[in-house]
């Protein structure tokens, strides 16, 4: 089954977790920023992380057949301290020319705080600067709701287009808001905490096909590399068509890449 | 939508009955063990009540998230934790 995974941390992945999506039908991955699991102690920490996103792991993933491509950005769990976060985002630019770079991500919030928000602010004014596309996370858990709707008020006092967002980790009560300001969604299907295959179709059900993608995270928790593809034989079992399942799994995703100036069609 | 309810009820009753016993057992291993229960505990008991008798205009997913949810609106000053408990902590 043709897939794009467009939201893997394969930073935190083994080399055979490429070998098994690879044979499972992905063809391109994009990797977020994101945190390590730990607070990193320097900008140079981040420096040598945006090394290996725009430089180790596309080769990484080219042996296995897989286009790779990368957004840059502070996380905000690492943003509550802001003038740490504003040292990062200085060292930004210099890798935003990188040939695997799609834009700016995955920014958002975590805990809904002033500095968060701040941080964020100014990562949405270095993507307008440069002309480029936004990938953003929302909070999780009882944090979502808020962080999200503070998300989508700061987009539209930036005059945004929403058409060039991806507001991702959406649930039940996030997404309608979402895709009804015009931002595309995205859904995490993970093991436990966020959303599982069965909600996924639920959703696509209940909120239409259209500017949403699926992605697993495959982070450093609890995760599963292959759930895409598992929601695609999931959607079989639905009873929906290959065409259907396609448009999900592989062309939705496509459309939006394909307005980051460095995707290769 | 091609599947029809029975073929829902085929892909995922049985699935379903056993996370409904797995929180019913859940419910009854708070309760048989001492202590006090946190805030999350009345949280996950309105969030059973809320699925059961959604407010109007949410789906049944929709009024368990909500009854999770911070409805605040103000970003707050600053974090005193990373992560999120599933539930709101009044004391946070
Ligand atoms: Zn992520």
């Amino acid at each position: 089954m043709k897939y794009i995974e467009p939201h893997g941390h394969m930073v935190s992945r083994t080399t055979d977790d490429y070998q098994r999506i690879a044979m499972a039908g992905c063809e391109i991955l994009c990797e977020p920023a994101f945190w390590a699991g730990y607070d990193r102690s320097s900008p140079q920490g981040f420096y040598d992380y945006y090394r290996q996103l725009t430089d180790y792991e596309p080769k990484r993933a080219a042996k296995f057949g897989i286009k790779h491509y990368t957004w840059l950005c502070i996380n905000p769990k690492e943003s509550e301290d802001a003038g740490f976060a504003r040292e990062v985002l200085q060292i930004i630019p210099e890798f935003l020319d990188k040939p695997n770079v799609l834009g700016i991500g995955e920014i958002g919030l975590n805990k809904n705080t002033k500095n968060e928000l701040a941080i964020f602010e100014e990562h949405v004014a270095l993507a307008k600067e440069h002309d480029l596309p936004i990938l953003i996370h929302t909070p999780h858990l009882e944090d979502k709701l808020k962080g999200t709707r503070l998300i989508i008020d700061s987009l539209k006092n930036a005059n945004v287009d929403p058409s060039r967002v991806v507001i991702d980790h959406a649930e039940e009560h996030t997404m309608p808001t979402v895709l009804d300001n015009g931002f595309w969604a995205g859904m995490t299907l993970y093991p436990e905490s966020k959303c599982s295959l069965a909600r996924a179709i639920d959703m696509l059900e209940l909120y239409g096909m259209e500017q949403v993608w699926m992605n697993s995270a495959c982070d450093w928790g609890i995760s599963d590399p292959l759930a895409i593809v598992k929601c695609g034989l999931e959607m079989k079992r639905r009873m929906y068509d290959e065409d259907i399942v396609q448009k999900v799994i592989y062309d939705n995703p496509k459309k939006f890449l394909s307005k980051c100036p460095n995707f290769l069609q | 939508m091609k599947a029809q309810k029975q073929d829902i009820q085929d892909l995922y009753f049985m699935d379903s009955r056993f996370k409904l016993l797995d929180i019913a057992a859940y419910l009854d291993r708070v309760d048989r063990h001492d202590g006090e229960a946190d805030f999350r505990h009345p949280a996950f008991l309105s969030a059973i009540q809320a699925m059961l008798n959604p407010a109007e205009g949410l789906t049944r997913a929709q009024a368990v998230h909500h009854a999770f949810s911070d409805h605040s609106t103000e970003p707050v000053e600053s974090a005193t934790i990373q992560f999120a408990y599933g539930a709101v902590n009044p004391e946070q």
